[in-house]
């Protein structure tokens, strides 16, 4: 869909300082570009929830924090998610990879077509699907209507 | 690699959050959940740069003490969790030395149980393991990577070393075996949450 250094340039000039992911097939081939764009600090955790509460610990310390996982790990983070984004109000923007959208060959049947778009809906996460390689400024565009409202947001990236 | 360990005997809460209060700087951050959360706000006024994590996420005040560590690396953020706590976020061990955060002190406050759902014991207690030995949670944080570990069995030892111990060189992990509080319950958040968020930002910019 992107390539990392797509992303990577497009992350610095919205001014994100830290990436916390946990990657998959997809989003995990950004990594090394987003480390070497020497703008922003790559933080890996071992688990999506982690990585939430760190971006909220970030954001509360003054830094613009991203959230990049699956959505898988969206699945995961049901608590996280809510003490950060609801709770306390913290207005994190994510990533996220939407498993088996474009492509069923591996799982057909995939559940995560089934639950991805409602679990985002359930925790009142504003999203755009992106779904080809034409729609980068969607992304940008998502990410500062966001936060310029001062409000989560995501953008789900067909897998 | 420093570890300290005393004898058998446990420390109270309450004694251990006075020690970390009496010697706490002023520029220090400090996090609380759960049973730590409620005793330390019993010990007087709050400080700025005190953040009361209630309401919490299980088990996450590591992973927000991570996030702010890497946010703010001139600050020491001292981070106070449950075992119970911790067992729910032990990946996050392995975040915090993957991400070198000298600033970072996790001090996990072990008795043994959820005490504020009734003192059930939690997984890793010895009662109703079979071999009876509770896990270790030092040896967990130096099997992470944490190379500053240190381990408290009485208030004594705890209150003569804490300041030394918390301004070693981190990531830093100190573990304090507690007694559980007898009807200890959840704290009660202190106040409206968007609002003690705006006011601990604007402290950490001060």
């Amino acid at each position: 869909m992107f390539s990392g250094d797509q992303i990577a340039s497009l992350l610095s000039e919205v001014g994100v300082t830290h990436v916390i992911t946990v990657p998959d097939s997809t989003i995990g081939r950004w990594e090394k570009a987003i480390e070497q764009s020497g703008r922003i600090r790559l933080v890996r955790v071992c688990r999506e929830g982690e990585a939430w509460q760190a971006a909220a610990g970030l954001y509360l310390g003054g830094a613009t924090p991203l959230v990049m996982i699956q959505c898988t790990g969206l699945f995961e983070s049901g608590d996280a998610i809510r003490n950060a984004l609801h709770d306390w109000k913290v207005p994190v923007f994510s990533i996220i990879g939407y498993r088996s959208y474009l492509d069923q060959a591996k799982l057909p049947g995939d559940t995560c077509l089934m639950f991805t778009e409602p679990i985002l809906d359930a925790w009142k996460i504003d999203y755009r699907l992106i779904t080809s390689p034409s729609e980068l400024h969607v992304i940008r565009d998502h990410f500062l209507s966001c936060r310029d409202a001062g409000k989560a947001g995501a953008a789900l990236i067909g897998e | 690699m420093a570890t300290t360990s005393a004898t058998t005997s446990r420390i109270q809460l309450r004694s251990a959050l006075e020690t970390l209060r009496r010697i706490r700087r002023d520029d220090e951050v400090i996090i609380t959940t759960m049973g730590s959360a409620r005793e330390w706000m019993t010990l007087g006024e709050l400080h700025d740069l005190d953040f009361i994590l209630v309401p919490s996420a299980m088990g996450h005040g590591t992973s927000i003490g991570l996030g702010l560590s890497l946010a703010q690396p001139d600050k020491r953020v001292i981070v106070c969790s449950g075992d119970g706590s911790l067992l729910m976020n032990l990946g996050s061990l392995a975040s915090i030395v993957a991400a070198n955060v000298p600033n970072l002190a996790v001090i996990v406050f072990d008795n043994g149980v959820y005490e504020v759902t009734g003192q059930q014991p939690t997984a890793a207690a010895g009662v109703g393991r079979p071999d009876g030995r509770s896990a270790d949670y030092s040896g967990i944080a130096r099997a992470c990577g944490f190379e500053s570990v240190h381990a408290f069995n009485d208030d004594t030892t705890w209150a003569d070393a804490a300041r030394t111990v918390l301004d070693a060189k981190g990531p830093t992990f100190i573990s304090l075996n507690v007694e559980p509080v007898v009807g200890g319950t959840s704290p009660h958040s202190p106040g409206p949450t968007a609002a003690r968020a705006k006011r601990f930002m604007e402290a950490l910019r001060r």
